[in-house]
């Protein structure tokens, strides 16, 4: 990054703004930035969305490809995230292969995405043990001003809502693929929800001002059960800063209300 | 899939009760370039942990004026794991060796080190699972044999859920096979928790429990952590008379 030197004037001033329940863009503690998703915004893509969380700017697009399964899983499609922090979207981010923050992000986005179990992987197999649907996502950040997780999550759980999966045919060995689509098979929707502490205090969907003074954040992903309770399916915490068990329990539960509200921003259909 | 990893009387496939820590065993001062070192065998995981500095940051420009760099590296040996893994860093053992240093780094008096780098190198020799656990301890360790003032030791310990039941210190194949793995680092006598991170699907009441699992897991550690350090010293202190 470009600036090593924290800011320690900011962070004084964020965490006394606090204190009276506010915060330097106008938010309370709570307040989400205003969310923006916009669906099927590269009509090459099988599948794909913007989201802008404020000016936090981010594309994520799905490929379908056929490939081989994992050994482990003979019967099962395969998903795969990767996240690219390309250099335009920050005065920080250079050319190369992703860094450890850019690695984490995407491992980070792909639990949530895998452990809400949101795509069907037992129905992208073709044939057993040697050709499956590998679903393949890609990020790309487009403008850094903070909290990529949560944008990230969201552009990708949008761009595979939104996706359409060619038909195929199998016969015999030989996979034909049609010029048709079909829906791709999900389930539970995971919604990601990001909370930084800076003093005392939790931050919801942090600015990068917020995470460049930051003690730590965590990241707390949920989804639905059969009977519409939520469960927590991914977790994260970040950041050279310690939690008191406390606070984890209580950004857990803020994390919970708040990713109610996300959820209702979800493309039509889909909740 | 089908495979019981809770018998009916209640004990897991190794025959731990669901609160029960494998054996853990710590060395520390195992190694003699490194400044810092520490070894464990923690149930047949088996780790290498080597920490060298404060020394000069190499590259230059990585120093910062106000305070030591902490540097971290997460390493599966290739014959660590069933099947031969690749020694190149993985994305996976790159995550991990930022969420180690992670853990690691609040309990470092890091501002008592300007200008300078500590390195920590972990090596999976052998992985039946809770490396990045055992991975912390061990480091931890290591950091205070090299002699590094810390706030605290960082103690770390995984629960899953297995069958339906909440269980302590993962190993390989519950996590393969179990339903969530929640990893805890802490510093026990401070009460901070240093790392958590967690998939599977865990409900509130069954997280809240996780939660308090690990704590007790995380004090279990922390007393074999001591009574290593204590011996190591008191052996090592004895020669010096």
């Amino acid at each position: 990054m470009t600036n090593q030197i924290i800011p320690a004037v900011k962070r004084r001033q964020i965490i006394e703004l606090a204190e009276t329940g506010k915060r330097m863009d106008g938010r309370s503690l709570t307040d989400l930035r205003k969310v923006e998703i916009k669906t099927n915004v590269v009509e090459k893509a099988e599948g794909s969305a913007t989201v802008k969380f404020g000016d936090t700017y981010v594309i994520a697009g799905v490929k379908f490809e056929i490939g081989e399964p994992f050994p482990d899983t003979p019967n099962e499609g395969v998903m795969s995230v990767s996240a690219e922090f390309v250099p335009l979207a920050s005065p920080g981010f250079e050319t190369g292969p992703p860094d450890e923050n850019a690695i984490e992000l995407a491992r980070v986005v792909d639990r949530g995405l895998r452990e809400s179990k949101l795509l069907d992987t037992s129905k992208l197999c073709l044939i057993p043990g040697k050709k499956v649907w590998i679903a393949w996502v890609d990020i790309f950040i487009l403008d850094h001003c903070g909290n990529l997780i949560d944008a990230s999550s969201l552009a990708s759980l949008c761009a595979l809502l939104t996706s359409k999966l060619p038909k195929a045919e199998v016969v015999g060995d030989e996979v034909k693929v049609l010029d048709e689509f079909v829906p791709v098979p999900l389930r539970a929707i995971p919604i990601n929800v990001t909370l930084a502490k800076i003093g005392d205090k939790l931050f919801v969907d942090p600015s990068l001002e917020e995470e460049e003074v930051m003690d730590c954040r965590l990241s707390v992903a949920f989804a639905l059960d059969d009977q519409k309770q939520e469960k927590i399916c991914a977790m994260q915490k970040g950041g050279v800063g310690t939690l008191s068990f406390e606070e984890l329990l209580r950004a857990v539960e803020i994390a919970k209300v708040k990713s109610q509200e996300l959820r209702k921003l979800l493309p039509s259909g889909e909740k | 899939m089908d495979k019981k990893l809770i018998t009916e009387d209640g004990k897991r496939l190794d025959g731990r009760r669901f609160d029960e820590l494998r054996p853990i065993k710590f060395q520390i001062g195992v190694l003699k370039n490194a400044d810092g070192s520490a070894y464990v065998e923690w149930g047949r995981t088996k780790i290498l942990v080597g920490v060298f500095g404060p020394r000069e940051s190499h590259p230059k420009h990585l120093a910062m004026p106000d305070r030591c760099l902490i540097r971290a590296r997460y390493h599966m040996a290739p014959f660590s794991v069933e099947d031969r893994k690749s020694p190149a860093p993985s994305r996976r053992e790159i995550e991990l060796s930022k969420v180690i240093r992670e853990a690691l780094e609040p309990a470092i008096f890091v501002e008592l080190f300007p200008r300078t780098t500590i390195d920590i190198f972990a090596e999976v020799l052998q992985a039946d699972g809770s490396t990045r656990c055992a991975a912390i301890s061990t480091a931890a360790l290591a950091l205070a044999d090299a002699g590094v003032p810390m706030r605290d030791l960082v103690s770390s310990v995984a629960v899953a859920k297995v069958d339906g039941t909440l269980v302590l210190d993962v190993m390989d194949m519950e996590d393969k096979l179990g339903d969530s793995d929640m990893p805890l680092a802490m510093m026990p006598s401070r009460n901070q928790i240093t790392l958590i991170q967690m998939d599977g699907l865990l409900t509130h009441e069954e997280f809240v429990k996780s939660i308090e699992l690990a704590k007790k897991g995380c004090m279990e550690v922390y007393a074999k952590q001591r009574e290593a350090l204590d011996s190591h010293f008191r052996v090592a202190g004895k020669e010096e008379v």
